[in-house]
């Protein structure tokens, strides 16, 4: 092996320098940063920020699928949920009566958007929302989500996870058939 | 290499000062010495670590790791919660690589419970923890050469390419580092279409960039002659402290747990193990070069492999799961060094100890005789040469 003129690592190095330099004019991959409050980069359909409520229809106190059922306050690692379940009861989407949650807050200072909440949801009735631009003024208050602002309609939910909430409406519609096929049943004979 | 701490009677004495009262007189040293902490907020301790340096001069002669800044009880908040709870506050143990914490997990898990992941997930852990290998050892030849003082470029380039792989552990789990994403018994959810095309992109091209890079670093003459023989670690020695990982195959001893234990379906792969010769800040840089393309050997191996099928064990369950009572140890190769969890269930859904071996902590504590007799300049690349992760070291 030739020993190497001093300095010649370091030409080298200049030179993979300079090529990167001049083929961030001319090559896409060198040239990687998004400019961001103008140019956003797409979400994937996978992204998470913090949860929201779904609601189905128009009225988002009538439509909301969560049944204060509190496993997800149950099973949230830091604790961030809290639920206060309500007296009155309010159909879900087979026409069966359930419980309706009077409270339902997160306080997103606490949350890590683990996603655990959503995974032992089996109401499909809490699921991950996408949006970012999230900064407040306030560190307290407005960092508590109350029920009103983590109500999201479906089609909302449709919009960011689309391959998702096509599979949860096609679970969601054959338990509706079912229970209208068993009402049918059932008031037959009458 | 010499093994032992370089001698100091070479070094030139501080003149005695008489105002000035002694730093520190224990150690016996001669002469005038200045004791200062480093750290917890210096740039250069990667993150919150903090190290109490006696100086002789530039030379340190006494260094004291002091830990605990970002103590976060993992442990007793794992003692404290299901078995599922603590699989997200695992991605903050090693958040770089948040997806080998999950595997580590989720392994010593699966031995308590009997589970075992189906050949997909098995796959996909495989595919997902090597990536994870990639943009940690990328980032830390940046992190290096910053600490070096070659402000920038190497870290740029390096960041560049692992924001691609992010971007793959983004459309695969929905969060960039924070990926919470292997299940006991599986991985959460199944590979999104397109997936597996965007990876083989990436690990196509990425050797064209590990080229640039050492073109751009390896035969650098600054960064030989401010790495080569600094913070020399015997082999011995790193034996008997423990060390584990990159840092250990540095010093030439031939140990890596995906060999050894053949964890996964590792034993299906073949890949080399690269070792190092002189246990330099040098062979620790190019073990993790070397290492990256085995990483990528094994990356094509799997992405051309992987099967369809099923990705979650039938018997796993997500709500009340409760593993029998016993105990174990699961224990994977993570980018840094051995990662181990040590789990004892008395039957109930929360785990009555909950242990981790972190090993960057463990890589860490040898730190001192690392840096003896070296300049305080240096004991700053041997500390980036160990590869840090403060979350880890601490918990
Ligand atoms: S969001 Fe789901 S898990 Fe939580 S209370 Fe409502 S229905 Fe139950
Ligand atoms: S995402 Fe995780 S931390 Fe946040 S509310 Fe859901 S379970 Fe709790």
């Amino acid at each position: 092996m030739s020993v190497p003129l001093p300095g010649q690592g370091i030409v080298k190095g200049l030179v993979e320098t300079a090529r990167n330099f001049v083929g961030s004019y001319v090559e896409k991959d060198r040239l990687v940063t998004v400019q961001y409050p103008e140019e956003r980069v797409p979400q994937a359909e996978a992204s998470r920020n913090f949860p929201f409520l779904v609601y189905d229809g128009d009225d988002w106190q009538k439509g909301l699928r969560c049944v204060a059922c509190q496993i997800c306050e149950k099973e949230c690692p830091p604790q961030c949920i809290y639920i206060v379940k309500d007296t009155a009861r309010k159909p879900d989407h087979t026409g069966k009566l359930q419980f309706q949650p009077r409270l339902f807050e997160i306080d997103t200072s606490v949350c890590m958007s683990c996603q655990v909440c959503v995974e032992v949801c089996p109401f499909d009735a809490i699921k991950m929302d996408v949006e970012y631009e999230l900064s407040t003024s306030d560190r307290f208050n407005s960092l508590l989500l109350r029920k009103a602002q983590l109500a999201k309609p479906n089609q909302y939910f449709h919009k960011i996870h689309p391959a998702e909430a096509a599979e949860v409406d096609a679970r969601l519609g054959a338990d509706k058939a079912k229970a209208e096929a068993k009402a049918a049943a059932a008031t037959r004979p009458a | 290499m010499n093994s032992e701490p370089a001698k100091l009677e070479n070094a030139p004495l501080a003149k005695p000062y008489e105002l000035r009262p002694k730093a520190l007189a224990d150690g016996g040293q001669p002469g005038e010495l200045l004791e200062i902490s480093m750290g917890p907020q210096h740039p250069s301790t990667h993150g919150v670590f903090r190290m109490d340096v006696v100086l002789d001069g530039e030379r340190v002669v006494k260094l004291k790791p002091v830990f605990g800044y970002l103590h976060r009880n993992h442990e007793k908040i794992g003692e404290n919660t299901t078995y599922l709870g603590s699989m997200p506050y695992t991605d903050r143990l090693d958040y770089f690589c948040s997806l080998t914490s999950n595997w580590a997990y989720a392994l010593a898990v699966e031995k308590l419970a009997g589970l075992q992941a189906p050949e997909r997930a098995e796959y996909i852990r495989v595919i997902t923890a090597e990536l994870t290998r990639l943009q940690n050892h990328i980032s830390l030849v940046g992190f290096l050469l910053q600490d070096m003082g070659a402000s920038g470029t190497p870290l740029m380039y390096a960041f560049r390419e692992r924001e691609k792989i992010l971007d793959l552990f983004e459309s695969l789990t929905g969060a960039r580092m924070m990926c919470n994403y292997m299940r006991f018994g599986g991985c959460r959810c199944d590979l999104p279409p397109g997936w597996l095309d965007q990876a083989r992109q990436v690990v196509g091209e990425f050797p064209r960039f590990l080229d640039e890079f050492e073109a751009l670093l390896s035969g650098n003459e600054i960064l030989l002659s401010r790495t080569q023989g600094v913070g020399a670690l015997p082999p011995e020695l790193a034996v008997n402290a423990g060390i584990t990982g990159p840092m250990l195959r540095a010093s030439g001893v031939n140990y890596d747990i995906r060999k050894v234990d053949k964890y996964g379906i590792y034993d299906r792969f073949d890949f080399r193990v690269p070792l190092g010769d002189h246990g330099d800040v040098y062979d620790r840089y190019m073990m993790r070069v070397l290492e990256m393309r085995a990483s990528l050997k094994i990356l094509e191996a799997a992405l051309r492999d992987i099967p369809d099928g099923p990705i979650m064990d039938p018997k796993s369950k997500l709500r009340g799961f409760r593993p029998r009572a016993g105990e174990v140890y699961g224990r994977i190769e993570s980018p840094k060094g051995e990662l181990g969890f040590y789990l004892i269930s008395d039957g109930s859904p929360k785990p009555c100890r909950y242990r981790v071996r972190p090993p960057s902590f463990i890589n860490l504590t040898i730190l001192e005789d690392m840096c003896l007799g070296h300049y305080v300049a240096d004991a700053v690349i041997i500390l980036g040469s160990v590869d840090i992760v403060m979350g880890e070291v601490d918990r």
